[in-house]
């Protein structure tokens, strides 16, 4: 972890309520796939942590995407291109890329979608053949369909209303499709859905409120899902073993 | 004795600047950003009898000049901190540290205390009557002074290490319950836990930490903790470990002047990891610049001559 002053290269909307933020830093190779940026947002008190979407440019830019949900999220929108931001830099552990094998699956539930770009770009460089299923409510909330596509990866986009791509659910698709191991993101009942439909080992990326991002204050831990393990420290990535999910 | 250094009940520290309890877990997260044997010591995570598994989540919540928790003394148990968390810790910490001790009865309080109070790693107990995130227990030892005295006498009989009992600021009159305290033979108190709040989520209309309520801490209760630790050296003679939104160079020497002979420095550490490691390299210059001599010289001195003269005679004659 190390604590860097990040420029901001742009805030553009992908979605009514949905931004990407480019930031500008020194990413060292410490810095993996489904890690996670804690950032120092004006008046504010605590962090605010986001995953880390996309890494371009050498690793000196890095990406994250995020809706606005309160105050926190909102102050982000309103950074602009030059500002800088205070960041933790290179929390968590992210996915353990080893296990993907040839035909890994990205599953991605609205903005969960975002913390697999990166993922998926490094997995198909490395050759494997990526399939990625991404849920949305509606038409309007797709987002990082394309990026997805731009790096080879198979995808299908699965909308709730059918407003866009499929209609239903990922588990839908999911259960249609064969793979030698799962990544996902998204909403914990997404999560329940999808354990009960997977057919190989995986792994989740958790959300959680956290404290501080950094292991020391136990205040993100899940006692029912983890048995008390810390989402920033532990997680944000767990193995799909190490969740209890009958709590 | 240093310009920094302190004296708590016969330990020495080479400054008063201490991450406090919660915030610093067993300062493993704090060993891999900086040296943290630059810090006078620690304060470990809250330590029980047996493992706690914590509070339902979410156990955060923003606020005003500070946050919520309600993390509900997650911790191994104080077995497995002997056995594995404190035999780790002396790979990367010099120093002896604080231990914090929690409990749900007096013999919960006893059982941990008598046992950590055996480690050559504790330099002294800090007895955590104060937590208000649990139920039946912690804080209901602290609100009385009954209570508070009689878990002072439990674990002062079965420990040599110095006894610092941590104080809740939930009560009418902090300073008749560090009287009791006093009396009932502490060493010293730590002041103050965090304040009992809450928030509300207007979306779904219901508390938003899972516990209902949490401790509110962060510079928001700066002012409540300074009065209180104030009053508190104007009640008692023993030392006082001072802490309570504590963030700047700044607000330490005035932690100090109200009469804590060391600071705790709790919220602060989790969003400014460093922040200990810059106030330990601030006060030197910070005491220059406000023409202090040492550290020592400072506590107590916004009182009246006569009381920082008369409770701190040995302290004086030191200058």
């Amino acid at each position: 972890m190390t604590e860097q002053m990040l420029r901001v290269g742009s805030v553009l909307p992908l979605t009514h309520d949905v931004y990407r933020m480019e930031l500008y830093g020194a990413y060292d190779a410490s810095v993996t796939p489904g890690q996670f940026l804690n950032f120092r947002v004006g008046g504010l008190y605590l962090r605010r942590p986001l995953s880390v979407c996309d890494m371009a440019n050498n690793r000196e830019r890095a990406s994250v995407v995020f809706r606005v949900v309160g105050k926190g999220t909102e102050e982000l929108t309103w950074l602009r291109e030059g500002d800088t931001v205070d960041t933790l830099v290179g929390l968590g552990n992210g996915f353990d890329l080893s296990k993907a094998g040839e035909r890994p699956l990205l599953v991605g539930g609205g903005v969960g979608a975002a913390p697999l770009v990166w993922l998926c770009r490094e997995l198909c460089r490395r050759g494997a053949q990526v399939q990625v299923v991404l849920g949305f409510r509606t038409g309007a909330d797709v987002l990082l369909a394309r990026e997805f596509r731009s790096f080879g990866a198979s995808v299908t986009v699965v909308t709730e209303d059918g407003s866009f791509g499929e209609t239903g659910f990922v588990t839908n698709v999911v259960k249609t499709l064969s793979y030698s191991h799962f990544y996902a993101c998204g909403p914990l009942p997404m999560f329940r859905a999808l354990e009960k439909t997977v057919a190989t080992d995986g792994q989740y990326s958790f959300e959680a409120r956290m404290g501080c991002g950094f292991g020391a204050c136990m205040g993100c831990a899940l006692p029912e899902l983890t048995g008390g393990k810390r989402v920033c420290k532990d997680g944000p990535v767990f193995g799909r073993e190490e969740v209890r999910w009958e709590s | 004795m240093g310009k920094l250094s302190v004296d708590l009940s016969g330990w020495e520290l080479d400054n008063p600047i201490i991450p406090a309890s919660g915030c610093f877990g067993y300062g493993k997260e704090f060993a891999e950003l900086y040296d943290i044997n630059v810090l006078g010591t620690f304060s470990c995570k809250g330590t029980t009898r047996e493992p706690r598994v914590g509070n339902p989540a979410p156990r955060i919540a923003e606020c005003t000049a500070g946050m919520l928790n309600a993390v509900g003394l997650q911790n191994p148990g104080v077995d497995h901190v002997l056995e594995h968390e404190l035999p780790e810790l002396a790979g990367y910490f010099r120093k002896k540290i604080i231990a914090n001790v929690s409990g749900f009865s007096l013999d919960d309080y006893v059982y941990a205390c008598e046992k950590l109070g055996k480690s050559e790693q504790v330099g002294l107990l800090e007895v955590n009557v104060s937590c208000p995130n649990v139920r039946h227990g912690g804080m209901s030892f602290g609100t009385t002074p009954e209570a508070a005295s009689a878990v002072t006498k439990a674990v002062k009989g079965v420990t040599d290490k110095p006894v610092y009992i941590k104080l809740t600021p939930n009560v009418t009159d902090i300073a008749a319950i560090a009287k009791a305290c006093e009396e009932a033979g502490a060493d010293g108190v730590c002041l103050i836990n965090t304040l009992l709040g809450m928030r509300i989520d207007l979306r779904e209309r219901r508390p938003l930490l899972a516990n209902r309520t949490g401790g509110y801490s962060g510079p928001g209760v700066f002012p409540v903790a300074l009065r209180m630790v104030y009053d508190v050296y104007e009640a008692v003679d023993i030392p006082i470990i001072g802490m309570g939104g504590v963030r700047t160079v700044e607000d330490v020497l005035e932690m100090l002047l109200a009469g804590a002979s060391a600071v705790e420095v709790g919220a602060a550490n989790l969003v400014d990891p460093f922040v200990c490691e810059r106030l330990v390299a601030e006060l030197p210059n910070a005491l220059d610049r406000y023409h202090f001599r040492n550290v020592r010289s400072v506590v107590g001195r916004a009182h009246p001559v006569v009381r920082w003269r008369d409770r701190a005679g040995v302290k004086t004659k030191e200058e």
